[in-house]
């Protein structure tokens, strides 16, 4: 089983444009990592003999709102043969966010990925197939974000109840 | 409001706009052709709506639109307390809702760091009631499966018998479906006096009956033609799809959350984690993945079973006993991030939290519906099929769609 360290460590290697954050307020224990670093990081991590993490679990989407001005993606990894959690999280601004789409090492996140572009606008670089899944495909906005109010009419149809 | 206000006022672009194809029709070959099936289909166990291109009567791709059935959960819970949650996790899996609530509550008490404080006989509660919804939740897995495919009997027989499981959670918890019993810290109330015999009783009654049911559906030899070799999930394709409960399970993998990650009182019971063995067909094929479904009932009735002599004798009911004594008053977690998961019937259920630690309104509350998940592996099995087969996989996947779509 693949200490804490070693995976760090494995995650630091990876990393070429900014070193990683580790962030203990978070359980399973979490690293942040710059939004350019994600994919290397996360292939290393798939491909790595020592941390085989076979399994995304769960993708989050995390918006901070505008004050914060930025949003969050964030990943949990679980290894199925040696028990490991981790979380990797990636901030990017609110602006223009984009983060690489995972789904070539994990098919699971195609679909949590969509989830997260049409809740959160956040765009998945790379992505095979990146439409709204959960809303209309005319919709407008994304409806987690912290200061989304929705439209009157959708189809002249009234929105507010 | 004057009578002739129409809310809804019709023009011809509707029609076409309002449901997106992925598949242009102009684009299509010769001999190809698609076909819609849904949202309104009864193969298809809610509003599932497939985009189905074909050739002939083979499936070439299949396109799964979802959100038909999308209620805001994630929104609701940013918007209120922790507590009051609780009624919408019901109406995520609802034919499960007990297993849902435990996961939910659980995170929650993982959070305020009470989770190890929790009574024990609160936990044996929590786990009897959710292996009942789980046997519950697995009939309607079998017996609608069954009738996807022409078994017309053991759905009765099923229904007939989750009826029992019905009427004893709702002796329970007063609803019969959407129950709000499992509360965080406790439970709404404690069972009441005379559940653990009569659940006793009812272990009793279906042992015979899942034979009956094992005769009729899983050897028939009609089932065995419609679902062996149908389907086939192989284990690299399910893990990395993230698929998981039976689903992996059937696919050749032991791997339960409940002895994996030994939450709740589970690493004290004595319970089996059946895997698909090909015995029909090939590993991981539809008919594995209802057997492993009837196997886990049978796990299910032994946990219940350890479950009524531990509520009975160690930890049996006292006068002075209240189940709501660490239900905390105020549910203000610090600030952190936390992932937690749990086994619901249809694989494993996660939720993500994060509290800003300055409020009783979680800051996000991600669901990591397995249905969702599941589901999403559907185009990756169903490619070069004959569309009979696809109803068949669909049945087989167990999706529910109030967990789909959130």
């Amino acid at each position: 089983m693949p200490a804490f360290e070693s995976i760090l460590a494995l995650v630091q290697n990876a990393c070429t444009h900014t070193p990683p954050v580790v962030d203990d307020n978070a359980s399973p224990k979490a690293i942040v990592v710059a939004a350019e670093d994600l994919m290397p990081v996360a292939q290393q991590l798939f491909a790595s003999p020592e941390t085989y993490f076979d399994m995304l679990s769960c993708v989050t989407g995390i918006d901070n709102g505008p004050a914060a001005n930025t949003m969050e993606v964030a990943y949990n990894l679980y290894s199925i043969p040696f028990h490991t959690h981790l979380m990797l999280k990636v901030k990017v601004s609110r602006e223009k966010p984009e983060v690489a789409s995972l789904s070539s090492l994990w098919k699971t996140a195609s679909w949590q990925e969509r989830e997260i572009f049409d809740m959160y606008g956040i765009h998945f670089t790379g992505h095979p197939d990146l439409r709204r899944i959960l809303m209309p495909e005319d919709w407008e906005g994304h409806p987690l974000r912290k200061d989304y109010t929705h439209q009157g009419y959708y189809r002249d149809i009234k929105v507010a109840y | 409001m004057p009578t002739d206000h129409i809310q809804y006022k019709s023009h011809p672009g509707n029609l076409t706009r309002s449901v997106p194809y992925k598949f242009d029709a102009e684009q299509l070959h010769s001999e190809e052709m698609i076909v819609n099936l849904g949202p309104q289909h009864p193969s298809t166990h809610g509003v599932l709506r497939l985009e189905v291109l074909m050739e002939g009567e083979i499936v070439k791709d299949v396109v799964p639109h979802i959100g038909y059935l999308h209620r805001c959960f994630e929104k609701h819970a940013e918007n209120l307390p922790y507590n009051q949650v609780i009624p919408f996790v019901d109406r995520l899996d609802y034919v499960a809702s007990m297993n849902s609530e435990h996961a939910y509550a659980m995170g929650v008490e993982r959070m305020l760091g009470i989770e190890h404080q929790i009574p024990k006989r609160v936990e044996y509660v929590r786990v009897m009631v959710a292996e009942l919804n789980r046997i519950a939740s697995h009939f309607i897995a079998i017996g609608t499966y069954g009738m996807d495919i022409g078994a017309f009997t053991p759905f009765f027989w099923l229904m007939r018998d989750r009826e029992h499981i019905l009427r004893m959670l709702e002796w329970a918890s007063g609803a019969r479906l959407l129950y709000n019993y499992i509360w965080i810290g406790g439970l709404f109330y404690d069972l009441p006096i005379g559940f653990e015999e009569r659940c006793q009783q009812f272990i009793t009654y279906i042992r015979p009956k899942l034979v009956e049911l094992d005769t009729v559906l899983l050897q028939n030899k009609i089932f065995v033609q419609r679902t062996a070799n149908v389907g086939v999930l192989p284990l690299d394709l399910a893990i990395n799809g993230g698929v998981t409960g039976p689903m992996l399970r059937a696919s050749g993998l032991r791997f339960d959350l409940r002895r994996v990650d030994g939450y709740s009182v589970y690493p004290e019971l004595d319970f089996d984690v059946p895997i698909g063995e090909g015995k029909m067909g090939a590993v991981g094929d539809c008919w594995d993945r209802t057997s492993v479904r009837v196997q886990e009932i049978h796990e299910s009735l032994k946990i219940l079973e350890q479950c009524v002599a531990k509520l009975t004798g160690e930890h049996k009911r006292t006068r002075d006993f209240d189940p709501q004594a660490l239900v905390p008053k105020k549910i203000r977690p610090k600030a952190q991030d936390l992932y937690v998961r749990a086994e619901i019937p249809k694989g494993e259920l996660g939720f993500f939290f994060r509290a800003d630690g300055r409020n009783d309104i979680a800051f996000r509350c991600k669901c990591r519906s397995c249905s969702f998940v599941n589901l999403s592996i559907l185009p990756e099995i169903s490619k070069g099929i004959l569309i009979a087969d696809l109803i068949a996989i669909i049945g087989s996947i167990d999706v529910v769609m109030g967990e789909v779509d959130r």
